[in-house]
């Protein structure tokens, strides 16, 4: 599984990384977690408020800083 | 009436923090805030914190509200309408939409590429700094709810007449290739519970705070100096009613910079109480917040610099015709 964190260099972004990478080691899901920030990139995925969650390629949340068990439900909804 | 002037004066003006912290300075620190000294401390105090007050307060029920409004939805609401009245749309929702200048970019290619008219883009630009809920409570409390209101309508109009220009000189040439034709993500957001509004709404409040405090504290001092220190002879050679300059002036010196709505506030509050005229203040606090260095850079990586340039004159013209309006008949309002 590959996770995408679409951002602009922000600090909510870091946070949203932060908070991921905390669900994994939480979790034990094995994940890549891929940091994305360049603005063309970006706008490819059609976000329109970051920072947001992709998982392979799809995207599952925008426009907000996700807290750890909100991210541990997504993860669980996706399997 | 009368429960209405109480409520105004007490919880908007608060006249009760006011009094108490005229009561600390005077028998606290023995000052009398009559004097320079004494009178910059209670004008600081008061201001700031009266600011802080006002601004968690307001804060918390506007984003309360904007969570109502995603861009995606705010965008999805834009496309149903046409012309002058999606110009005039977009200005309102930039009102209530959340925003801050880093999210401007990704806004604008959002709307361009769903095939929003640029026009319509910008009139939403414009209006969503300039014309927030917070500004103008804040402005009802400091000023009064003539001027709060007529500052929404000019900001809006200036909003609506800049976006349509823009439509109508064509310019999506100007507006560099990679923005169109992005993917429009259309998934449909769940509806967010009211408990989940109100965590937003809190992180929200603190997020503001935490950006804007050093801006308020530099303002409100700046407020606090031209308040008592600096002589009204100087202020009125310079910045007066009666000089034609004024608002050119204020205008210039306020685009390039960059400051919160709520650090300016309390600097055009010092003025006003200088006799400066309230378009001149209006022009000061408006151009700092439409324009400013930070978000033109951003705006430069998607539009060439044309067009930057005429969406840059175009705010700066109608914010000097705001405040030589004001100037002008400023003095029914007040």
């Amino acid at each position: 599984m590959i996770i995408k964190i679409l951002g602009s260099g922000c600090k909510n972004c870091e946070t949203l990384k932060a908070n991921t990478e905390k669900t994994l080691k939480e979790t034990g899901i094995e994940a890549e977690i891929i940091k994305v920030d360049d603005l063309k990139e970006v706008m490819a995925y059609g976000v329109m408020s970051t920072p947001a969650l992709v998982i392979d390629e799809k995207v599952v949340s925008v426009g907000k800083v996700l807290k750890p068990k909100d991210i541990a439900k997504i993860l669980e909804n996706h399997k | 009436m009368f429960i209405f002037e109480w409520l105004n004066n007490q919880l908007l003006r608060m006249e009760w923090l006011s009094n108490l912290i005229k009561l600390l300075v005077e028998n606290g620190f023995g000052l009398s805030i009559q004097d320079r000294l004494g009178g910059s401390i209670h004008f600081y105090i008061y201001d700031v914190i009266k600011i802080f007050i006002l601004l968690s307060v307001l804060i918390f029920t506007i984003s309360y509200i904007q969570s109502f409004f995603p861009p995606e939805r705010t965008r999805k609401i834009l496309g149903r309408y046409n012309g002058i009245s999606a110009n005039i749309l977009g200005a309102l929702l930039g009102t209530v939409t959340p925003f801050c200048s880093c999210s401007s970019i990704p806004l604008f290619i959002g709307f361009t590429s769903a095939g929003l008219p640029i026009g319509v883009t910008f009139s939403f630009l414009i209006s969503s700094p300039l014309v927030d809920l917070a500004s103008v409570i804040l402005l009802a409390s400091i000023f009064n709810w003539k001027i709060a209101i007529a500052y929404v309508v000019v900001g809006i109009i200036l909003a609506v007449i800049g976006g349509t220009i823009i439509s109508k000189a064509k310019l999506e040439k100007y507006v560099e290739p990679f923005v169109f034709g992005n993917k429009i993500l259309d998934v449909e957001q769940e509806e967010l519970t009211t408990r989940e509004r109100v965590e937003y709404a809190r992180d929200q409040v603190l997020e503001i705070i935490k950006k804007v405090w050093l801006y308020i504290l530099i303002g409100v001092g700046i407020g606090a100096a031209i308040h008592n220190w600096i002589p009204e002879n100087i202020i009125s050679a310079v910045l007066g009613q009666d000089k034609w300059y004024s608002v050119l002036l204020a205008t210039l010196v306020g685009v390039p910079m960059y400051a919160d709505i709520f650090g300016t506030l309390p600097i055009a509050e010092a003025l006003v109480l200088k006799g400066v005229g309230i378009g001149t203040a209006l022009s000061f606090m408006m151009a700092v917040t439409a324009l400013s260095l930070p978000s033109m850079i951003l705006l430069k990586k998607v539009v060439k610099t044309r067009l930057l340039a005429i969406f840059a004159g175009i705010v700066t013209l109608g914010i000097l015709i705001i405040g030589y309006f004001f100037n002008a008949f400023g003095y029914l309002l007040m």
